[in-house]
């Protein structure tokens, strides 16, 4: 059934098909319509779950933990300062093995207070052993958050559903919602391998001396390692059943191109217009979307990467004292290529605390890049004030 | 002033077990053994940083017969509200959950999760065991640390310069259908009042003062008669609020001297006259304080 509803509450009837037993939320703009949505399936009966209604967002994240010890199926939702509230909790869930599904609509941090989107929130929590997805819209959101649970519970990982702030939270679109049948068929209820069990104590998280903690960490390796695979098997058998799968990255209008735009989020639709402009006037120019930033695809990307002239990631976050992250991450992988088929990365930054990227700012990218041989700084900031 | 001594049976069966890791005359697991004597094995345990991490033993051991969790310092509280709830999604409403923390993760960094979750009532047993200060890092001074205490962090030329947070008024503040205060030297009221807790839901809180011979500087074999003179001595009173209204004493506090117990610790050794009598009047006043709480009900 098709219904017209923002990005927000694609997120709710992600979470409500998928039986989310346990959720507990605190309200943080631009996040709260989803767990108000949320309150309204639980109260009315659509969603029979446990409602915590927590104080913070770090309590949101240890309750989600509790309630995902004891075998129970649990999410949450957050944005920006919420997230990184959590933070100390993110490690605890991916260390702990517990496989919560959250979603995270991302919002600039403060100061200057900020509500509108950039990424940098999300990418604080690199290294907190969350699997992380980036959606493009409102039927990737929906889907991909019923797909997270099944691949958290696969992997025994917590799974980290992202979305920009406003323009894909807060826009209308039309989205097929799946039929509940088919997604119990798909996700059945979560029977966990090891949970608090009265019949079978045992401690859990216990101390832990350097004797074992490295192997504890290389099975959370390992885990990761397997979630690349886990996510093709389950997106491939959502498609069978919905007819959709995204990929944890996608190539588009890429053949032959001699310039690659990186994208994700929200700016990947306004590129792929771009795209479209450009090739119907000749210009070999296409994009590759990253889906999924951790586990990292890097295999994937530098094999669609790999032999094309030059590449423009677009950054919509910046660490500091480096430049934009993806960027980072895509140099990394392209270390790997022999020299001849090595591209040249421009790393663009822009769109930060929510500042508009139109398809006239893509352009510019494009015609910037393309008459550059080689980008003059390791960051280059787009349509800044100097 | 009511007074109700419950005598009781001690259950039998234990659930922690020999060869834990506390200290020497702790009062730390005697707190744990007694409340999961009466809870039994049908219990689960959200157990935040605090000396407990120790006593139950490193990965892969546990001196607990029942599941725990070992989480965060500040998340005992959420976490057992998490623990609840999956629970009860999942049909299980027999399972007590506690959530057990030393006074660190209670009074000061688990305040929050725990105001958070005693206003929302959760369904669990909260069971602070308060040695006055933060014990498994070494000693320092929390804001249960006594007025005039030495620790670690509040030397002896600038001793503890706050009275101890009255952290049961806090608990009656949210108007949780239980709390009490309960010390591991009068095993009979611990019990009667872990009994009484759990025959409730919602949110029960038991405060249970846990000498500790290192932290407050005593010889090993003191830990149950320096708690009985704390209780004795109207320093550290049993007590029992419900639905944060009624409020009653619930042993004989006949004593009225601070003076003994403090000379019996070492982190009150450096106290002058005009400190002890300070610390004596400030008592009494308190007790003016609880005794109005009975009357009154405030």
């Amino acid at each position: 059934m098709k219904k017209v509803m923002v990005g927000n509450h694609a997120v709710a009837y992600g979470a409500m098909l998928a039986r989310a037993e346990v959720i507990s939320a605190y309200p943080i703009t631009p996040q709260t319509q989803i767990m108000e949505e949320l309150s309204e399936m639980v109260a009315d009966g659509r969603l029979k779950a446990r409602y915590i209604k927590v104080e913070s967002e770090h309590s949101a994240m240890a309750s989600c933990i509790g309630a995902s010890a004891t075998g129970a199926r649990a999410f949450t939702a957050t944005s920006s300062q919420g997230l990184v509230l959590m933070h100390e909790m993110l490690h605890w869930a991916s260390s702990g093995r517990h496989p919560v599904v959250m979603a995270a609509v991302n919002r600039a941090l403060a100061p200057g207070l900020n509500i509108w989107t950039d990424q940098n929130d999300t990418l604080a929590q690199r290294d907190t052993g969350w699997i992380q997805l980036y959606c493009e819209n409102g039927q990737e959101v929906i889907d991909t958050t019923i797909m997270a649970f099944k691949l958290a519970e696969t992997v025994n990982l917590p799974v980290m559903v992202v979305l920009d702030a406003f323009y894909l939270s807060h826009t209308s679109e039309p989205v097929d919602i799946p039929d509940q049948a088919m997604v119990d068929k798909f996700l059945p209820r979560r029977e966990a391998r090891y949970k608090l069990d009265t019949d079978e104590p045992h401690a859990f998280g216990a101390l832990t001396k350097p004797d074992a903690y490295m192997e504890i960490r290389l099975r959370q390796q390992d885990a990761m390692d397997e979630a690349r695979h886990a996510f093709k098997k389950v997106e491939a058998e959502w498609k069978k059943l919905s007819g959709r799968s995204y990929g944890a990255i996608e190539s588009y209008e890429a053949k032959d191109a001699e310039l690659l735009l990186v994208t994700s989020g929200t700016i990947t639709s306004t590129s792929r217009y771009v795209v479209n402009e450009l090739r119907a006037e000749g210009k070999k120019v296409g994009l590759v979307k990253v889906k999924m930033f951790r586990p990292s695809p890097m295999a994937e990307i530098r094999k669609a990467l790999a032999g094309v002239k030059k590449v423009a990631v677009l950054d919509r976050n910046i660490s500091p004292g480096h430049g934009g992250v993806f960027a980072q991450e895509i140099r990394s992988a392209l270390y790997e290529l022999p020299l001849e088929d090595r591209p040249v990365l421009f790393g663009y930054v822009l769109g930060l605390g929510g500042r508009d990227v139109t398809p006239k700012t893509i352009r510019e990218i494009v015609d910037r890049t393309m008459a550059s041989k080689a980008p003059e700084r390791h960051d280059l900031w787009v349509g800044v004030a100097s | 002033m009511s007074q109700v001594m419950i005598k009781d049976q001690v259950p039998e069966k234990d659930y922690l077990t020999s060869g834990h890791l506390a200290c020497p005359g702790c009062g730390a697991p005697i707190a744990m053994r007694m409340v999961l004597k009466v809870l039994g094995p049908k219990t689960m345990v959200s157990l935040p940083a605090c000396c407990w991490s120790i006593i139950a033993g490193p990965f892969p051991q546990s001196s607990l017969k029942v599941p725990l969790y070992h989480t965060a310092f500040e998340t005992a509280a959420a976490l057992a509200s998490g623990i609840r709830a999956g629970l009860d999604a999942r049909g299980d409403t027999e399972t007590t959950v506690l959530a057990w923390a030393g006074d660190g993760g209670t009074f000061d960094i688990g305040m929050q999760a725990l105001s958070g979750a005693a206003e929302r009532n959760e369904n669990f047993i909260y069971c602070c065991y308060d040695n006055e200060a933060y014990m498994n890092t070494g000693i320092q001074r929390s804001s249960s640390t006594p007025w005039g205490a030495w620790t670690t962090t509040t030397p002896v030329q600038s001793p503890e310069a706050s009275p101890k947070k009255d952290l049961l008024a806090i608990m009656a503040a949210h108007r949780v259908p239980y709390a009490a205060t309960a010390c591991v030297a009068y095993p009979d009221d611990l019990i009667a009042k872990v009994r009484k807790a759990k025959e409730m839901k919602g949110t029960r809180f038991l405060q249970i003062l846990a000498p500790c011979p290192p932290g407050w500087k005593f010889a090993d074999e003191d830990s149950i008669q320096i708690g009985r003179m704390a209780v004795q001595n109207k320093i550290f009173p049993l007590m029992e609020v419900e639905d944060g209204a009624r409020w009653r004493f619930t042993v004989d506090h006949r004593g009225d001297a601070v003076e003994p117990y403090l000379k019996k610790q070492g982190r009150f050794r450096h106290l002058k006259d005009w400190q002890i009598s300070k610390i004596q009047s400030d008592v009494n006043e308190r007790w003016r304080v609880l005794e109005n709480r009975v009357k009154y009900g405030t």
